[in-house]
C-alpha cells in the first residue's frame, strides 16, 4: 500500500479548509455553493482516510505511526508536541466519522435548504468534523483534549443555530457547560498523568505502564483513571452529566444525527478505549465505570418508552445505548465497546436522519401522537427507519445483534447480574423502538388536514444516505462475529495491536447460545408488546409511575434546586452582603474614619499660642515620664 | 540606548499633543504608538539573541542610576504595552472626545509610565515611573469618566497610594541595607533582601506586597477596580486592566520574589490561598452581574487570581504560564472592552437585560465577540488556552492537586457568565438599537489585529514561550 499514514495531516485539513472557505465569505457565498464546499471537503478526507484503513489493515503496517507537525507546547520539562497518531484504533474512528460525516453532509444539503443560515451551518459542520478528527487522532492527551473542547464548541453553536429562540440557546448553554463540568476532570487527570510519568503522549504513557519503568502508588491509577471517566461521562452523557444530550435536540436534525448519536457522543468510549493500558491497572474503576454505564442504560431507557417527541426517544436511546458502550468497558471489553460503536453510528445515524425526513415530510412537527400511517407516504423512510429499529433492537441478522450480544455475553462471564440489567434494558430499547415506528408509520394518520395534504417522501439527497445506512446497518455487524458462529473476529484482532480485552472469560457454547437465545426472545416479546399497545393509541394524561418517566424522573428539577438555584443565591449573598456592604464596607469605612479622624484633629489648629504652649509641655512631660519609667 | 526610546517616544508625544488641537492631536498619537510599538518589536526581536540593557548617571546622592533592562519579560510586556495602545487608538479613530490633546496627552503620558515600569532595573526608577503612569489616568477618569466618576477616582486614588507610599518605604528601607553607599539599582536591591533575616523579611513583605496586590488586585483589595473600570472612559478602562494591573504582578516577579526569598516562603501560602478564594469568588459574583463592564471587570479578577496563585506557586512551567498568560490575558481582555464599548455604543446600554439580537443585526460584531469570549473562558487553539493549561499545570506542581482542583472550578464558572452573556447579547430577538451599525472599518481592524493574535498565539505559541522561557526558568531558580 502507498505511504498514506504519513499523509495523515490532510484528513483534518480539509475540514478545516471548507470551515475557512465557508466561514469567511458566509455573506456572500451562494447557499448551494456552500453546501457543495463542506461536502467535498469531507469527501476528499474520507478518500485519504480509506487510503490509510487499508495501509494500517495491511499487513506490512507495523506499530504506530506518529507523523508531528509542530512544537506546541514546550517549557522545560514539559513538551508537547502537535503530533497524530494512525494506528487501527484512530483509523477506524477516520473511517466512521469522515464516512458518515459526508453521507451527513450529503443530506443537509437538502433538508437545510430553505435556511437562510446554510452556508453559516456548513462552516459549522466542518470545524466539527476538523475537532472530532483532531480528538481521535492526537498523539497525546493535550491534542485529544483541544478535539476534546473542540467539538463541545461546535456542539454548543449548532445547538443553539437558531439563536432567536432562548430554547434553543439555553440547551446550547447548559450543553457547554455540563461538559466543561466533566472537562474538568479530563483537565485534572491528565495533569495527574503529566505530574507522575512526566509524559501526556500515549507511547511513552503506556509504554511506562507496560514496563512498570515508573514506580507510582496503585491509587494513582485509580485517580487518573477516575479523573479521566468524570471527563467521559460529561462528553459522552453519562449519569450524573447526561441531562444536557435530550435538550440538545433543539438544534438541526442532521446536527443529531452527527454529534449527537454517531460521533461526539462517542468520544468518551474512545478515550477509555484508548486509554486501556491504563484502566487494566484500576479495576476499581472499571467496576464504577460498568456500574455507571449500566445504570445509565436502564434509566434511559424507561424514561425512552414515555416520551412523545421523535427526537427525544432517539435522545434517550442514545443516552442509554452509551450505557452499554461504558458497561462494556466496564467490563474490560475494550473492542466490543468499540465495535458497538461502530454498529450504533451506522444505524443511529439512519434512525436520526429518518426522523428528520419524517420531520420534513411533517412540516417541522415532532409530536408523535400527530403522526401516524406515514408509511404510505414515505415508502423509503419507512423501510430504512424499520431496519435501523431492528438494528438496534439486536434481531438476528441485523448489526445491533452482533454487538449487543457480545456486550451482554462480557457482561454475564463478568457478573450474570449485569447481564439481566442489561437484557432488561435491552428489552426495553426494543419496546420503545417499535413503539416509536408503529406511532410513526402504521396506524392513520392524526396529524391535521394540511400537513396530510403535506406529506411526501424527501427528495433523493436524503433518502439516498438513508439507504447506505441502511446497507451499512445490516452487513456491518459480520465484522464482529461471536465466538459461536466464527473463528475469526475481524474488529477484534483489527484493534489487537492497540487495545485488547482485559480479562476475558469464555463462556461453554451451549451457554452462550442460551444467552443469545434469551436475549432475542426478549426482544420479540417486547416488539410484540409496542404492537399490541400501540395498535390502537390513545392518549391519556398519565399518572403514576408513567407521568415520572414523562417528566423524566424529575431530575432536571432537581438539579436545579439543588446546584443551579444555591450558586445563583450564594452568588448573589456574594455580591449583595459580602462584596458591597463587607469588603468594601471596610474600604470605605477606613476613609471614612480618616476623614472624621482629620475633622477631629483640625479643631487642634485653634490658633491659640496659649493652647499649644500647653500642649507642648504636655508632650514634655510625657517623654521624660517615659524615659525614666522604661528607658534606662 | 534604543530602550530609551521606548520612554521617550510616548513621554514627549504626549507632552506635545497637549499643544496640539483636533485632529491633529488624534494623528500625533497613533503615529507615536505605531513607532513605540515597532520599537517595541525590536526590542523582543533582540531578546532571541542577548538582552538588551541601558544605565546612565542620574540622582547620585541617592546612589541611583537610571537604569532600564529589556530582557524577556520586559520587552515582553513594552509588547503588550505597543499593541494594546495602537489597538485603542486605532479603534478610537472615529470617536470625538472633549479636548483630544489633554486625552491623547495623558494616555501617552500614561504609556510612558508603564513603559518605564516593566523596563526599570533600578528601584527608584520603578517607583518614579509606577507614580507616573498612575497619575494620568486619575485626570482621565475624573474629567472624562462616568456620572460617579469623582468618588471612585478618588478612592481609585488614595487606594492605590496608601499601597505606592508603603511599597516606597520599604523600597527606601533596602536601599539603606545595601553595601557600602546605599544604592538602588536592582541587583543591590536582590543582594541586600535576600541578606537580610527571615523575621525582617516578613514584615518588609508585607509593606511591599500590599502595593502590589492593591494593583493586582487580589482578593480582598479589589473592591477599587469594578467601579473604577465601570466609571472611566473605555481606552481608559483598557490601559488599566490590559496593562496597570499587570504592573502588580510584574512588580512581584521582578521586585519581590527574588528580593525577598524568605518572605516569600513564609507568605506564599496565604497568597495562593487568598488567591484562590479570589478565583471562586469573584466568578460566583460575575455570574450575577447585569453591567457588561462590572462581569468583565470580575472576570479579570479572577484571572488574575490565578496568575498570583502560580506565581506564588514556585513552579517552573508555572513561571512561564504566568509569563505567557500576562501577555494574553493583556491581549483578551482588550478585545473584551472593545466589544463592551461597541456594544454600548450600538445599543446605548450596558444591561444585559435590555440587549440581544446582535447575531442578527450585527453578525461581524457577533462573530467578534464570541471568539474573544472563547479566548477569554481558554478554549483550546486560543491563546487563552496555552496560559491556562501551563498555569493550571504550575498550580498543580506547587500546591497541589486539591488547590487546583479548587481553582478548576473558576473554568466552569467562567463558562457560566461567558455564556450567560454571549446569550443575552448576541442571541435572541433583535432589542432597540440606538445606532444600527456593524463594525466599521477601523473597529474592524483594532478587532482583527486581537483576534489574529488569539489564534495565531493559540495555535502556534511558540515565539511567546521562548521569549520569557530564560527569564521565568531564573525567576524560580
Amino acid at each position: 500500500m502507498g505511504n498514506f499514514s504519513q499523509l495523515v495531516y490532510l484528513v483534518p485539513l480539509f475540514p478545516l479548509i471548507g470551515f475557512l472557505i465557508n466561514g469567511l465569505f458566509w455573506k456572500r457565498m451562494p447557499k448551494a455553493l456552500g453546501g457543495i464546499i463542506g461536502s467535498v471537503a469531507i469527501l476528499a478526507s474520507f478518500c485519504v482516510a480509506l487510503g490509510i484503513f487499508f495501509e494500517v489493515k495491511s499487513p506490512d503496517f507495523h506499530g504506530p505511526v506518529i507523523v508531528t507537525l509542530f512544537d506546541f507546547i514546550q517549557s522545560g520539562k514539559l513538551n508537547v508536541p502537535f503530533a497524530f497518531q494512525v494506528d487501527a484504533l484512530s483509523s477506524l474512528f477516520l473511517l466512521i466519522i469522515t464516512g458518515i460525516g459526508f453521507l451527513i453532509h450529503v443530506y443537509s444539503t437538502s433538508y437545510m435548504h430553505d435556511d437562510e443560515g446554510m452556508v453559516k451551518y456548513f462552516a459549522y459542520l466542518n470545524l466539527f468534523v476538523f475537532s472530532m478528527l483532531l480528538l481521535v487522532l492526537g498523539a497525546n492527551y493535550l491534542i485529544m483534549f483541544i478535539g476534546w473542547e473542540g467539538v463541545g464548541l461546535c456542539s454548543y453553536l449548532l445547538i443553539g443555530f437558531w439563536f432567536k429562540d432562548k430554547e434553543n440557546t439555553d440547551a446550547a448553554k447548559k450543553a457547554f457547560v455540563m461538559n466543561r463540568i466533566g472537562d474538568l476532570g479530563f483537565l485534572v487527570g491528565m495533569l495527574l498523568i503529566l505530574f507522575s510519568f512526566g509524559t501526556l503522549s500515549y507511547q511513552e504513557f503506556f509504554g511506562q505502564l507496560h514496563n512498570g519503568g515508573t514506580i507510582v502508588p496503585a491509587s494513582t491509577y485509580n485517580w487518573i483513571a477516575l479523573c479521566l471517566f468524570i471527563g467521559a461521562t460529561g462528553k459522552s452523557a453519562q449519569i450524573p452529566l447526561y441531562t444536557w444530550l435530550p435538550d440538545a435536540m433543539a438544534g438541526p436534525t442532521p446536527v443529531s444525527a452527527l454529534i449527537h448519536a454517531a460521533t461526539m457522543v462517542t468520544a468518551g468510549i474512545y478515550m477509555i478505549a484508548r486509554s486501556g493500558a491504563l484502566y487494566s491497572l484500576a479495576p476499581m474503576i472499571l467496576h464504577v465505570v460498568a456500574i455507571i454505564g449500566l445504570a445509565t442504560a436502564v434509566l434511559a431507557a424507561t424514561i425512552a418508552c414515555r416520551q412523545y417527541d421523535i427526537k427525544k426517544v432517539l435522545a434517550y436511546s442514545t443516552v442509554s445505548q452509551l450505557g452499554f458502550m461504558f458497561l462494556a468497558l466496564g467490563t474490560g471489553a475494550y473492542t466490543t465497546a468499540v465495535f458497538h460503536v461502530m454498529t450504533h453510528a451506522f444505524f443511529k445515524a439512519l434512525l436520526f436522519l429518518g426522523s428528520g425526513s419524517v420531520i420534513h415530510a411533517m412540516g417541522g412537527e415532532q409530536d408523535i401522537r400527530k403522526m401516524g400511517g406515514l408509511g404510505k407516504h414515505m415508502r423509503i423512510t419507512q423501510i430504512t427507519f424499520l431496519i435501523g429499529c431492528l438494528a438496534i433492537s439486536g434481531i438476528p441478522g441485523f448489526s445491533g445483534f452482533f454487538s449487543k450480544d457480545a456486550i451482554l455475553a462480557d457482561a454475564f462471564s463478568s457478573n450474570p447480574v449485569l447481564y439481566y440489567l442489561g437484557a432488561a434494558a435491552a428489552m426495553m430499547t426494543a419496546f420503545y423502538m417499535f413503539r416509536l415506528y408503529f406511532l410513526t408509520f402504521g396506524g392513520s394518520f392524526r396529524g391535521t388536514e394540511h400537513q396530510h395534504h403535506h406529506l411526501h417522501e424527501s427528495p433523493a439527497a436524503m433518502t439516498i444516505p438513508l439507504v447506505v445506512l441502511a446497507i451499512l446497518s445490516i452487513v456491518g455487524g459480520y465484522v464482529g462475529l461471536p465466538e459461536v458462529m466464527s473463528e475469526h473476529n475481524a474488529i477484534a484482532s483489527f484493534l489487537a495491536p492497540v487495545v485488547t480485552n482485559f480479562g476475558e472469560h469464555h463462556l461453554s457454547t451451549s451457554l452462550e447460545w442460551t444467552l443469545m437465545a434469551v436475549s432475542v426472545s426478549v426482544s420479540v416479546i417486547a416488539i410484540i408488546m409496542a404492537y399490541t399497545a400501540n395498535r390502537k393509541p390513545n392518549f391519556v394524561p398519565s399518572t403514576g409511575i408513567a407521568k415520572l418517566l414523562e417528566n423524566k424522573w424529575y431530575v432536571d428539577e432537581l438539579y436545579d434546586a439543588i446546584i443551579v438555584k444555591p450558586i445563583n443565591g450564594l452568588s448573589n449573598l456574594l455580591d449583595k452582603y459580602t462584596e458591597r456592604r463587607g469588603i468594601d464596607g471596610v474600604v470605605n469605612g477606613v476613609g471614612k474614619t480618616v476623614r472624621w479622624g482629620s475633622d477631629r484633629l483640625r479643631l487642634l489648629q485653634s490658633g491659640q499660642v496659649g493652647f499649644y504652649i500647653f500642649i507642648m509641655v504636655l508632650g514634655i512631660v510625657v517623654l521624660f515620664s517615659l524615659s525614666f519609667f522604661w528607658i534606662k | 540606548m534604543i530602550l530609551i526610546l521606548l520612554i521617550l517616544i510616548p513621554l514627549l508625544s504626549g507632552i506635545l499633543s497637549f499643544a496640539v488641537k483636533g485632529e491633529g492631536a488624534k494623528a500625533l498619537a497613533l503615529i507615536s504608538s505605531m513607532l513605540t510599538l515597532a520599537v517595541s518589536a525590536y526590542v523582543s526581536g533582540a531578546n532571541y539573541t542577548a538582552p538588551i540593557a541601558y544605565s546612565h548617571d542620574w540622582i547620585h546622592v541617592l546612589g541611583s542610576q537610571f537604569s532600564l533592562m529589556g530582557d524577556g519579560m520586559s520587552s515582553m510586556l513594552c509588547l503588550l504595552t505597543g499593541i494594546v495602545v495602537l489597538v485603542v487608538m486605532i479603534v478610537n479613530v472615529n470617536k470625538d472626545v472633549e479636548k483630544p490633546g489633554a486625552f491623547y496627552g495623558f494616555l501617552l503620558l500614561s504609556q510612558a509610565g508603564l513603559m518605564g515600569v516593566f523596563l526599570a532595573y533600578d528601584a527608584l526608577v520603578f517607583y518614579m515611573f509606577w507614580e507616573l503612569a498612575l497619575i494620568p489616568v486619575y485626570f482621565l477618569c475624573s474629567k472624562w469618566g462616568g456620572e460617579k466618576r469623582i468618588p471612585v477616582t478618588f478612592k481609585f486614588f488614595i487606594y492605590t497610594f496608601v499601597g505606592s507610599l508603603m511599597m516606597l518605604a520599604g523600597l527606601i528601607y533596602l536601599s539603606m541595607q545595601t553595601q557600602g553607599m546605599s544604592s538602588y539599582s536592582w541587583n543591590d536591591i536582590v543582594r541586600a533582601g535576600s541578606s537580610l533575616s527571615p523575621d525582617k523579611q516578613v514584615w518588609l513583605f508585607c509593606l511591599i506586597f500590599i502595593a502590589f496586590a492593591i494593583k493586582m488586585p487580589i482578593f480582598p483589595f479589589h473592591t477599587w477596580q469594578p467601579d473604577i473600570y465601570e466609571q472611566s472612559p473605555t481606552p481608559v478602562t483598557i490601559i488599566l486592566s490590559a496593562l496597570m494591573v499587570k504592573m502588580g504582578l510584574f512588580a512581584i516577579l521582578r521586585w519581590l520574589l527574588p528580593v525577598l526569598p524568605a518572605g516569600v516562603a513564609y507568605w506564599s501560602d496565604t497568597v495562593v490561598i487568598l488567591s484562590v478564594i479570589g478565583i471562586v469568588y469573584a466568578s460566583c459574583i460575575a455570574i450575577v452581574q447585569t453591567d457588561l463592564k462590572r462581569l468583565v471587570a470580575y472576570s479579570s479578577i479572577a484571572h488574575m487570581g490565578l496568575m498570583c496563585a502560580v506565581a506564588f506557586g514556585h513552579s517552573n512551567v508555572g513561571m512561564h504560564g504566568v509569563m505567557v498568560q500576562m501577555f494574553n490575558h493583556g491581549i483578551n481582555i482588550t478585545g473584551m472592552w472593545l466589544m463592551v464599548s461597541m456594544i454600548e455604543n450600538r445599543w446605548g446600554t450596558r444591561d444585559m437585560t435590555k440587549l440581544g439580537g446582535m447575531a442578527t443585526a450585527a453578525p461581524q460584531m457577533a462573530i467578534a465577540l464570541v471568539i474573544i469570549s472563547l479566548a477569554n473562558i481558554a478554549l483550546p487553539l486560543t491563546n487563552g488556552f496555552i496560559g491556562e493549561f501551563m498555569l493550571y499545570n504550575g498550580l498543580f506542581n506547587g500546591s497541589g492537586i486539591l488547590i487546583m482542583a479548587v481553582a478548576g472550578l473558576g473554568i466552569i464558572l467562567g463558562a457560566v457568565y461567558t455564556l450567560n452573556m454571549i446569550q443575552k447579547a448576541a442571541y435572541g430577538q433583535v432589542t432597540a438599537m440606538a445606532i444600527k451599525k456593524d463594525l466599521s472599518m477601523n473597529e474592524y481592524l483594532g478587532v482583527g489585529i486581537i483576534i489574529i493574535l488569539i489564534l495565531f498565539l493559540g495555535v502556534y505559541p511558540k515565539p511567546l514561550l521562548d521569549l520569557t522561557a530564560g527569564i521565568a526558568s531564573m525567576i524560580v531558580r
